[in-house]
């Protein structure tokens, strides 16, 4: 690549991780690589506390009556591992661990434009998981993660309040990560690096981005007003006191709709930057993939009503919702064609990131293949509230969004941490999790169809064999996840150190030592080449 | 534990057939572009690995032929779906002339089912074949939703508003009856069963069984007992309009604007009686806010459907 | 070797001061779009009561004191002026009309809070804060309720942006007295005004929405 190369300082060592260990560096650190880590680690306790309640209800279910927890118990629980796998985890999780550390580094910047509000995210973040933890600790939330009016009102007994507040705060967290990306992205690339030369990683997180500043707030008002409502008593959902509870609906699907973009499209960008490294070509239809992630954020926000075919609105509004989420779909499944495409004539290597990208094809294409059915109106209302919608959103952020953002880790370990993981284990992982995967949710969209109700603590007989698969396969699934958090801690210390480029990948990023330093790059780099410049000359990854 | 391993539900209505022929059509799309996908990376995944033969790519940038063919033959198909899926609900939400009606109200956690002869069942729902029913719903709580996986519909049951749902039942037996909007603690309990019946052995159940009062002779009574009466006489001479024959049909209000006299309406003016005022009358109805179970409404509803011209005492 | 100024102005994530004075700027125009999706809930929701109870949000609207409202309509539009000016002076390294305007808008700003604070207490004495102690003998009194759950929603939400504004105004006289403002580094005054002026204009729709309703019924 044509870049003003600098200096590695190999020689003096000094990274952005020793280049001070104490604890007060860490807390109050600018470094937008070190708030990246600071987010992980609170995103990856968080994740096994989501994932926790996730296999507490799949134990309860192995049984027709439900006989683990109780129902009160078991609606906390699901609650619980709703809101804390989507708002504490997903929706963080790529932007602003991956995210963070890559942004400034792949447009050859020194930081993010704004990196003491950068900071400030990760606080708010905190702040609002601890909030969602002791809601939890206090005795749970038990209204579905989705809160629906008058239940939430005024019915629920639980913690509702203390949750709504953590969820709260954490949306400035996003509004202030996507600010951030939308004014790098626009006001701090290098020299020479036009729109159409950003890897399109950068692209995703930049319509991921449009998405935190646009939706973000409409969450935030839906939740202080059910916050109000709750602790006044006055009536704007409720209608006893003249309020209508659909109101809250179309409010909260709002924001909720494109969020579920949000959690996807960056992990969409992570397998267009893992597929050309291991195919060692450029991406095929790069603009393509580029102007589908602009219209999936952009058409995105025009489809919520699709959650509510049967909740009353109107049925020509349903069929309008209906239309434009047909048309959401084209997008996505452009982008896979182009990645299936870009396999062709490549010289394809399986490391782990690239078994993790594979994976995510199938299982994504799986996924949005079945959300089809759900855009359908006729077959939506049969299968709507029901272990098919369950299963179809798994696919595609369990199957899709989990997988690519552990194949992004994996892809960039090495710069991250300094070392390379263990290969073996890591593909290991990657099958299990796979296997495990499919095994717990494929089961899921029968038991949809034949009508089994999503939220229920107990279910009729007749499921039980589906039900007893699902937790079969959860059970390898949590064991697939735990075995990367093992080797990736071990390779901390053990593993092989890893040089700039061990993929011999394309991108700013790689053109800095591992761990990068602090500043990132001793000069502005200048860019003359286009993403993906691979010349097919290239050593294959892992040389 | 349970042996037998279901995969696919049983059908038992009308709209049910129409749903599973679109769902097999959606399974053979989603079966051939899986499959396409599926074969077509493992197939490219193991045909171009790295290996001596195969040691560097052909870099391809793109194919506008291939982004447009896949990109319009896919909305293609997506407008098929479309089309048949809204045309589809649409027959959902319309009930056949002549249907009969059946009442449910939803509350924490049960389903109180009423038959306009008379007949009350909880969680339980007995209809007749081959005749088209309409149900009327109401809650009076929280949001539920009334699911019968056999005829493939579902309704949420909304606080505050009535919605409905239609079905033909095509095969008699027993049929699951969920809730399917999460309602609380017991949502997982809020159950039951929907007994299809051939119509004479329905007509038996109807008439047996103790004599409950219909649901037109309750309205009735309550009508009474409030002292609507008092205003909404027969002669219209009252303080408000008369109530004979009005429902089904439109209703002149001040201002000029018309609406359609249904369930709906009747509500809405017994609740909130200013929100529409009937042209030539004063808006002095008081509401019944408070003063009115959701089961009471719709026994009045019940009552003033049944009402002709010249029945009215 | 004396640092120049613009170092000193210079962030170490900037490349020249140009790349931040644009980045600053652009984070606060998107900071703005979140602000207004923020209000725009309520706004959407007002909407939806407003088209659904017309008559009860006449009678609700007609409760709020329009000669309160106009007033402080008058004072926030002039405390925009002045916060324009106040950025005027910052571009022109005028350091004493800088500090004089920002307090007056703090001033004007102010002015308007206890204004605000005066009707709202009126509304509590008079029983109309929605809740437990609500009170209303006239017709509609539910709905009533709901047009001012909106009221206090809405600018009880607009007061706390005032409050902030405020508080960030203040920062700004302190940067300015200490001579950190200048015309190499405005940028913080510019972007403070913007901020200001979105909260002006976010009560420009307020007013009419809230206390111009059926005004002459």
């Amino acid at each position: 690549m044509n870049t003003t190369l600098l200096e590695p300082r190999e020689e003096t060592g000094r990274n952005y991780l020793n280049a001070d260990y104490s604890i007060r560096s860490w807390l109050l650190t600018t470094d937008h690589k070190r708030i990246a880590i600071l987010y992980l680690v609170a995103i990856t306790f968080l994740f096994f506390v989501g994932g926790a309640f996730a296999g507490l209800m799949r134990l309860n279910l192995l049984t027709p009556q439900g006989a683990l927890v109780s129902a009160e118990t078991y609606n906390k629980l699901f609650t619980m591992h709703g809101l804390i796998m989507i708002f504490f985890f997903l929706i963080p999780s790529i932007p602003a661990v991956l995210g963070n550390f890559l942004v400034p580094m792949m447009i050859g910047a020194r930081d993010v434009a704004f990196p003491r509000l950068n900071l400030l995210s990760w606080y708010l973040f905190i702040t609002g998981s601890l909030l969602a933890m002791v809601s939890a600790l206090s005795g749970g939330v038990d209204t579905g993660w989705t809160f629906y009016t008058p239940y939430s009102t005024t019915y629920s007994n639980s913690y509702v309040v203390t949750m709504a507040a953590g969820v709260f705060i954490t949306g400035f967290s996003s509004i202030l990560t996507g600010m951030n990306f939308i004014v790098t992205i626009h006001t701090m690339r290098a020299p020479g690096l036009t729109w159409f030369r950003l890897p399109l990683f950068l692209w995703s997180l930049y319509a991921t981005s449009a998405i935190f500043i646009l939706g973000t707030p409409v969450i935030a008002i839906s939740l202080l007003l059910l916050g109000l409502e709750r602790i006044f008593g006055v009536g704007i959902f409720n209608p006893k006191l003249g309020g209508d509870p659909l109101l809250f609906q179309h409010l909260f699907w709002f924001y909720s709709h494109p969020a579920v973009y949000v959690m996807i499209l960056p992990g969409m960008g992570v397998i267009s930057e893992v597929v050309p490294c291991f195919a060692r070509k450029r991406i095929f239809g790069y603009n393509f993939v580029a102007f589908s992630s602009v219209a999936i954020a952009l058409i995105g926000f025009l489809v919520w009503g699709h959650h509510m075919f049967v909740s009353g609105q109107s049925i020509y509004a349903g069929m309008v919702f209906s239309f434009l989420s047909f048309l959401v779909a084209v997008p996505s499944a452009i982008k896979a064609f182009n990645w299936t495409a870009t396999l062709y004539k490549g010289a394809i290597t399986y490391h782990t990131p690239m078994l993790y990208a594979l994976g995510f094809l199938g299982l994504f294409t799986i996924g949005g293949l079945t959300g089809l059915f759900l855009a359908t109106l006729a077959v939506d209302v049969h299968v709507h509230d029901t272990y098919f919608v369950i299963a179809h959103f798994h696919y595609i952020m369990v199957g899709g969004a989990v997988m690519a953002f552990l194949g992004g880790i994996h892809f960039w370990w090495p710069k991250i941490s300094g070392r390379l993981y263990p290969e073996a284990w890591a593909r290991l992982s990657a099958v299990v999790i796979f296997l495990g995967f499919n095994l717990t949710f494929f089961p899921q969209f029968i038991l949809g169809y034949l009508g089994m109700p999503r939220r229920y603590h107990s279910y009729p007989p007749e499921f039980q064999v589906l039900h007893v698969m699902s937790t079969a396969g959860s059970s390898i699934l949590g064991v697939g996840y735990l075995i990367p958090l093992v080797y990736l801690l071990w390779s901390l210390r053990y593993g092989q150190a890893a040089g700039p480029n061990p993929w011999g990948a394309k991108g700013l990023e790689w053109q800095t030592p591992s761990p990068p330093p602090t500043e990132n790059f001793e000069r502005t780099p200048v860019v003359t080449e286009e993403a993906y410049a691979y010349t097919g000359e290239e050593l294959s990854a892992g040389l | 534990m349970q042996s037998g391993l279901p995969l696919f539900p049983e059908r038992a209505s009308t709209i049910g057939a129409s749903v599973d022929q679109l769902y097999f059509f959606l399974l053979a799309v989603a079966g051939v572009f899986a499959t396409l996908i599926f074969a077509s990376v493992f197939y490219l995944a193991i045909r171009y690995r790295r290996r001596p033969a195969n040691l560097r790519a052909e870099q391809i940038p793109g194919s506008l032929v291939l982004e447009l063919t896949w990109s319009l033959v896919p909305l293609g198909l997506m407008m098929v779906m479309f089309f048949w899926g809204a045309s589809l609900y649409f027959r959902q939400a319309r009930p056949p002339d002549g249907a009969a009606e059946i009442y449910v109200v939803g509350k924490q956690w049960m389903w109180k089912l009423q038959h306009p002869e008379g007949p009350r069942e909880i969680n339980e729902l007995h209809v007749p074949l081959g005749r088209p029913i309409r149900l009327i719903m109401a809650s009076e709580d929280v949001i539920h939703s009334f699911y019968i996986p056999a005829f493939r519909i579902k309704q949420d049951v909304v606080p505050g508003r009535f919605t409905s749902e239609w079905f033909q039942a095509t095969k008699p037996g027993r049929y699951h009856l969920f809730c399917a909007q999460y309602c609380g603690t017991n949502h997982a309990q809020m159950n039951g069963w929907v007994y299809v019946m051939q119509p004479a052995d329905y007509e038996n159940w109807l008439s047996g069984g103790a004599p409950g009062e219909s649901m037109p002779a309750a309205g009735e009574r309550l009508f009474q007992r409030l002292g609507c009466s008092t205003c909404h006489r027969p002669d219209g001479a009252g303080r408000g309009p008369s109530l004979e024959g009005v429902f089904g049909k439109p209703v002149l209000l001040q201002g000029g604007a018309k609406v359609l006299a249904d369930e709906a309406y009747i509500r809405e003016s017994i609740l909130n009686p200013d929100a529409k005022i009937v042209a030539g009358y004063q808006a002095i109805m008081p509401t019944f806010q408070g003063q009115i179970s959701e089961e009471g409404l719709l026994q009045i509803i019940a009552y003033i459907k049944s009402l002709k011209r010249g029945t009215q005492p | 070797m004396p640092v120049s100024e613009s170092e000193l102005a210079l962030a170490h994530q900037f490349v020249d001061l140009d790349q931040q004075h644009d980045a600053a700027t652009l984070g606060m125009w998107v900071f703005l779009v979140t602000e207004i999706m923020f209000f725009g809930g309520l706004f959407a929701g007002y909407a939806v009561y407003r088209s659904i109870y017309p008559a009860a949000f006449g009678q609700g609207s007609r409760l709020c004191d329009v000669t309160l409202g106009s007033l402080n309509t008058a004072v926030l539009i002039s405390s925009s002026l002045t916060m324009a000016l106040a950025v005027r002076a910052a571009q022109l390294g005028r350091r004493a009309r800088l500090i004089a305007f920002l307090a007056a808008t703090v001033l004007l700003g102010s002015l308007f809070l206890g204004i605000k604070f005066l009707e709202y207490s009126h509304k509590f004495h008079e029983h109309l804060v929605p809740g437990a102690a609500f009170e209303y003998s006239g017709p509609n009194s539910q709905q009533v309720q709901l047009f001012l759950c909106f009221y206090f929603g809405m600018t009880g939400l607009h007061a706390v942006h005032m409050v902030i504004g405020v508080g960030v105004l203040l920062v700004m006289i302190v940067l300015a007295w200490r001579g950190y403002i200048t015309p190499l580094r405005y940028n913080p005054v510019e972007v403070a005004g913007l901020y200001w002026h979105f909260v002006d204009i976010v009560w420009i729709f307020l007013f009419p929405l809230l206390y111009l309703v059926d005004l002459h019924r």
